[in-house]
């Protein structure tokens, strides 16, 4: 699933708020964004719990970007969903604005974490987990990775602890695009076989088109995938997905002075409309 | 002190739900008690500190009050960022225990000392340092941080320090607490620098000099009120601290006395470790002694300072209220 033309009404919708965001900030993490948009729609669509007039709500589903320089997808999920204004997104990374460039958990409502540093995430969303167990609570925990992201060892200290306590209520999603800031993950820091050390660490694995709707839905509403074990998605995504010239281009991982010819560009290759 | 500040986190969590205990691979049987009466509560985790905070921010976040304990400089040192970002940037209620504060693991060499823990601590927003002189003191702090907003720092000395503390009432967290009156020096310390600091009053007693002893069982953040109060008073300013001068109290209290216009022409000195990794090995008080943590050193130290010729007539006219005079007389 690579061509723009693949793109639903709502992935484009949702795209093109990304970009209503970039035209405010004039930066951001392009690629980013658009690798991991999929995955955050089918989860607040579709699969979370949550009440945007009470976020702290505690019978909610826990969600946490730990990729945060992601955040511009978060963000537009969030505004969608009346967490905050529509208004708001005009303002990223502004002086004064409640969005940065890495989402604050102490500023916008539904943010469950303030990350940015990568290899944080997990082992907080694994602390909430243990805490749902405890009171018994059926509330479930996400945490949506980076693949560069797992290089951090932390990564992988609170992967070997959710798998010793056979966490089901625990989800780690992979956006694994395959790239990471200087180049592909293979020549930086070869994360294969990535199945396996998910695995090795005591988690159910499967891995998923990180772009297929139906099927990131089909899963992400039927977990876990073993009721005794925490479960890892491994979502193949593509970096820059839905506009072509910035898919797999480096250039787009995280772009600075964005011009109106860009903004237009990407408006262009993403098609669709602002209402889905 | 580490047994008594586990036991009574064992004794708060009967009473109260909210509390958890992680621990990372610590001796056979710790908190044994705890594990008992709440294993649901209780988590050794090994010997992965990063994910040990992570997870003690994630549970906080819930609303538990986690108690959390290893090795002080793996606590300070190895996971600075999940505790600059978990803990304090989300200002969640988790409490740190770091044992072997300063260099009770002196036979273990330097990979294991903690003399830069208040310093590391003490740069980020929002984090509170305990450091008790004693066992008794310990139970009270502990106690006291149960509803206490934010993460919290507490420093755990070696076992078995005399008991020096005398308060009952409970633990007020950011009181700096006298423990004795002298109008000719003040000595400012914390943790167990405490014991030393008495000794080297009681020497300084039976030389005609009186100090003042202001015990700041909290660091951060300074009791800065106490410490106006006591200064007024005194020629000279002596801190003492099992840490190196760099970053701990003896720097916050410069930074205040300096920027409060307090200094004056009064005399102040660092007692701690200088700024060198301390070498060798053997036992605390040794080490502590070796790099003038004594109260010989401290002692020495305010008697240097003070001019020993006018010192009398100086204390006599600072009581009599013409201090500012004193200033220039000097």
């Amino acid at each position: 699933m690579t061509a723009t033309q693949t793109l639903d009404a709502r992935s484009q919708q949702l795209r093109r708020l990304v970009v209503r965001m970039l035209k405010g900030a004039r930066r951001g993490h392009v690629g980013s964004a658009f690798s991991v948009i999929d995955i955050l729609r089918v989860l607040y669509d579709d699969v979370l719990r949550f009440d945007p007039a009470n976020p702290k709500w505690t019978g909610r589903d826990r969600c946490i970007l730990s990729k945060g320089h992601g955040c511009l997808a978060l963000y537009a999920l969030l505004a969608d969903k009346g967490f905050f204004p529509h208004s708001e997104l005009d303002s990223v990374c502004a002086a004064d604005s409640i969005l940065g460039g890495h989402p604050d958990a102490n500023k916008v409502a539904g943010v469950e974490a303030s990350t940015g540093a990568l290899g944080h995430g997990l082992s907080i969303g694994l602390g909430m987990a243990l805490h749902l167990r405890i009171a018994r609570s059926d509330s479930k925990v996400f945490v949506i990775l980076g693949d560069g992201e797992c290089n951090e060892g932390s990564v992988w200290e609170a992967a070997m602890c959710a798998g010793k306590h056979r966490l089901a209520n625990f989800t780690a999603i992979v956006d694994y695009n395959k790239h990471q800031a200087y180049g592909s993950t293979r020549e930086v820091q070869d994360l294969e076989p990535f199945t396996d050390k998910w695995q090795a660490f005591g988690f159910a694995v499967r891995e998923v088109d990180g772009h297929n709707i139906d099927e990131l839905r089909s899963v992400f509403t039927s977990l876990p995938l073993d009721s005794s074990k925490p479960t890892a998605i491994i979502a193949h995504t593509i970096k820059g997905k839905g506009a072509p010239f910035a898919e797999n281009n480096m250039k787009w991982h995280h772009k600075n002075k964005v011009t109106d010819q860009e903004v237009e560009n990407l408006l262009t290759a993403i098609g669709g409309s602002n209402n889905a | 002190m580490r047994e008594r500040c586990l036991k009574t986190v064992t004794e708060l969590a009967r009473t109260d739900e909210r509390i958890v205990f992680i621990g990372s691979d610590l001796g056979v049987g710790v908190m044994a008690d705890f594990k008992a009466a709440f294993p649901d509560r209780f988590f050794m985790e090994g010997v992965a500190e990063q994910n040990l905070v992570g997870m003690a921010a994630g549970m906080a976040m819930e609303g538990r009050i986690v108690f959390l304990n290893t090795i002080a400089t793996f606590l300070t040192r190895r996971c600075f960022e999940q505790v600059v970002v978990d803990l304090c940037m989300h200002n969640v209620n988790v409490r740190l225990i770091g044992n072997g504060g300063g260099v009770v693991y002196a036979p273990l060499g330097p990979t294991h000392l903690a003399t830069d823990d208040l310093a590391i601590m003490r740069s980020i927003p929002n984090m509170t340092i305990i450091a008790p002189a004693d066992a008794d003191e310990m139970a009270r702090a502990v106690r006291a941080t149960v509803d206490y907003p934010g993460p919290v720092y507490i420093r755990v000395a070696k076992g078995h320090d005399p008991v020096v503390t005398t308060e009952t009432e409970d633990f007020q967290i950011g009181r700096g607490v006298p423990m004795r009156d002298g109008h000719d020096a003040l000595i400012v310390t914390t943790g167990v620098g405490l014991q030393v600091c008495l000794a080297a009053a009681d020497q300084l007693t039976a030389s005609g000099i009186d100090a003042t002893v202001l015990h700041m069982p909290t660091v951060k953040p300074l009791d800065t009120e106490s410490l106006t109060a006591a200064v007024e008073r005194v020629p000279v300013v002596v801190t003492v601290e099992e840490h190196s001068i760099v970053g701990g109290l003896g720097s916050a209290v410069a930074e205040f006395l300096a920027e409060a216009d307090l200094l004056g022409l009064r005399k102040f000195r660092r007692i701690g470790f200088p700024d060198v990794f301390p070498s060798g090995y053997g036992d605390q008080a040794g080490m502590m002694r070796r790099h003038g943590i004594s109260p010989d050193a401290v002692t020495a130290t305010v008697k240097e300072l003070l001019v020993p010729r006018s010192r009398r007539r100086l204390s006599e006219i600072n009581r009599s209220g013409l201090w500012p005079k004193f200033d220039r007389v000097v």
